[in-house]
C-alpha cells in the first residue's frame, strides 16, 4: 500500500474535512482514505463533529440583539462599573441585609419601601437561579402538580404556576425561597427556545399593602423587572428582556393569576 | 433611533462573537460579558482598525485576548462562577430534553483543554482557516493544528465511549 506521493499526514485529514485542500490534494487524500478505513472514520468524525457544534451553537445566532447592543455608545460603560453592579448582588445577598438603593435604577421613585424591596429580591433570586445549569429549578415541571401544592402550603395562599408556552416560554418548574423580611417566597423559571430564562418570584404581602400598578426596575447589567402588589401577594417578573416585551408577558401572567 | 441602515459594521459580528463565546465558555451570562468587554474594547480602538482588514479576525483577536488576560488573572470576577457544584470548570447543562443529545458534545468539549477548545471552535463552527484561527489566537499555524489534531483526537476518544450517541445522530 505504498504510496508515491507525498505521506497523507494528520494535516492533511483535518483540512480534508475542513474542506480546505486543493483539488490536487483532495484527490489524493481521497485515495488514501479509500485504502485505510481508520483514516476514513477519523474524517468522518471530524466532519460530524462540526457539523455537530453548528446544530448546537448555530441556535445562538438567532438571539436578538437589544436596542442597546446595538447601539455603540451603549457598549462603553465600563467593566468596573459592571463589576460593581454584579458584586453588589452578592454582597448583599452574603450580608443578608437587603436594600434596593443602589442595587437597582427605578422608574418609579415615589415608588413606597415595600415594593422595591420585592423587585430587589426577585432580581437577587433570578440572578443566583437563572445562570444554574445542574439545578435551575427545584422540583421539575415534570412534578408541577406537586410543585404548585407543596408551594401553596407553605405560602399559605393558593398559589398558580402561570403557562406561557403560547409566547414561546416553557416553565421548568420551581422553587421555595426565603423571603427578606421572613417567611417564604418561591420562584417559577421558564426558557425559551434560546435557552433565555426568566423568573416569576411570588411572596406573601403585608395584610395592609394596597394593590400597585406594574411597575418597572432595572438592574445595571439588563436584568428586568416588573412587579406588582395583588390580593396580599407580590409578583415580579424578571429577566433580560426589552422592557416592552417584559411587559408583554407580564399581561399573560397577570392574567392567568387573575382568571 | 438607527435600524439597519447606518448600523455599526461591528454589530453584525456580535451574533458571532456571542456564540463563541457561548462554546468556548459554556455559561450564557459569562458569555454576554466577554462579548460585551470586547464591544467596549472594540469601540474604544475602532480608529485602529484598518479598514479593508478582515473586521471579524480583529474583533475576535480582541475578544481572545480578552479572554486570555482574564484567565491569567484567574478569572475571579463577581458573578462568573458556576454554580454548579461537580468540580467541572465548564457547566455542563442537562435539562430534561437536552439531556440526549446536546449534553455529549458540551461535556466532551468542556474536557479539553482550553487552547485546544478554542482551535476547534474557531475551526468547526467559525470556519475560520487555519491561519485565520492562527491570527486570532496569536500562534504559529503549526501550533494551530497540533491544537486542533489533539483537541479533534480527544473528543474522538471522548463521544466513541459516549456509546456513540452523536455519531449516530448526525447524518
Amino acid at each position: 500500500m505504498s504510496d508515491p506521493r507525498a505521506p497523507i499526514g494528520d494535516d492533511d485529514l483535518h483540512a480534508y474535512a475542513d474542506g480546505r485542500l486543493d483539488p490536487a490534494r483532495r484527490a489524493e487524500v481521497e485515495v488514501w482514505i479509500a485504502q485505510s478505513p481508520e483514516a476514513g472514520s477519523r474524517v468522518a468524525f471530524y466532519r460530524r463533529l462540526n457539523v455537530e457544534l453548528h446544530r448546537r451553537f448555530d441556535p445562538v445566532l438567532a438571539e436578538p440583539l437589544s436596542a442597546k447592543m446595538q447601539e455603540p455608545r451603549s457598549w462603553t460603560r465600563s467593566r468596573l462599573a459592571r463589576a460593581v453592579a454584579v458584586a453588589g448582588l452578592v454582597v448583599l445577598g452574603a450580608a443578608g441585609g437587603w436594600t434596593a438603593r443602589g442595587l437597582m435604577h427605578f422608574d418609579d421613585s415615589t415608588g413606597h419601601p415595600p415594593a422595591p424591596l420585592l423587585a430587589a429580591q426577585a432580581a437577587i433570586a433570578h440572578a443566583v437561579y437563572a445562570v444554574e445549569v445542574r439545578h435551575p429549578v427545584e422540583v421539575a415541571v415534570e412534578e408541577e402538580a406537586h410543585l404548585v401544592t407543596w408551594l401553596s402550603r407553605r405560602l399559605g395562599q393558593t398559589i398558580k404556576a402561570p403557562h406561557l408556552e403560547t409566547s414561546g416560554w416553557r416553565l421548568m418548574g420551581g422553587r421555595l425561597l426565603p423571603a427578606a423580611e421572613g417567611g417564604v417566597a418561591c420562584q417559577f423559571m421558564y426558557e425559551n427556545a434560546g435557552g433565555q430564562r426568566i423568573t416569576l418570584f411570588i411572596k406573601t404581602a403585608a395584610e395592609d399593602q394596597p394593590e400597585t400598578a406594574f411597575r418597572f426596575a432595572q438592574e445595571r447589567d439588563g436584568v428586568s423587572v416588573f412587579y406588582w402588589l395583588e390580593r396580599k401577594m407580590g409578583y415580579a417578573l424578571t429577566g433580560r428582556l426589552e422592557r416592552d416585551d417584559l411587559l408583554r408577558l407580564v399581561r399573560i401572567v397577570y392574567e392567568q393569576l387573575e382568571s | 433611533m438607527e435600524k439597519d441602515t447606518g448600523q455599526h459594521p461591528i454589530v453584525a459580528h456580535i451574533p458571532h462573537l456571542r456564540r463563541y463565546a457561548r462554546a468556548l465558555l459554556g455559561d450564557r451570562a459569562m458569555a454576554e460579558d466577554l462579548v460585551q468587554d470586547c464591544l467596549e474594547r472594540a469601540w474604544s480602538r475602532f480608529h485602529l482598525w484598518r479598514d479593508g482588514s478582515n473586521l471579524r479576525t480583529w474583533l475576535f483577536t480582541i475578544m481572545h485576548n480578552l479572554h486570555a488576560n482574564a484567565v491569567r488573572d484567574g478569572s475571579r470576577r463577581p458573578g462568573l462562577v458556576s454554580l454548579d457544584d461537580s468540580g467541572a470548570a465548564f457547566p455542563i447543562r442537562a435539562t430534561q430534553e437536552d439531556r440526549l443529545d446536546l449534553a455529549p458534545v458540551e461535556d466532551a468539549l468542556a474536557r479539553l483543554s482550553l487552547d485546544q477548545r478554542q482551535v476547534v471552535l474557531l475551526v468547526g463552527i467559525e470556519d475560520m482557516s487555519y491561519q485565520q484561527a492562527a491570527d486570532v489566537l496569536g500562534v504559529p499555524i503549526g501550533t494551530v493544528m497540533s491544537r486542533l489534531h489533539r483537541g479533534r483526537e480527544r473528543l474522538r476518544d471522548l463521544l466513541a465511549g459516549n456509546g456513540g450517541a452523536m455519531l449516530r445522530r448526525v447524518k
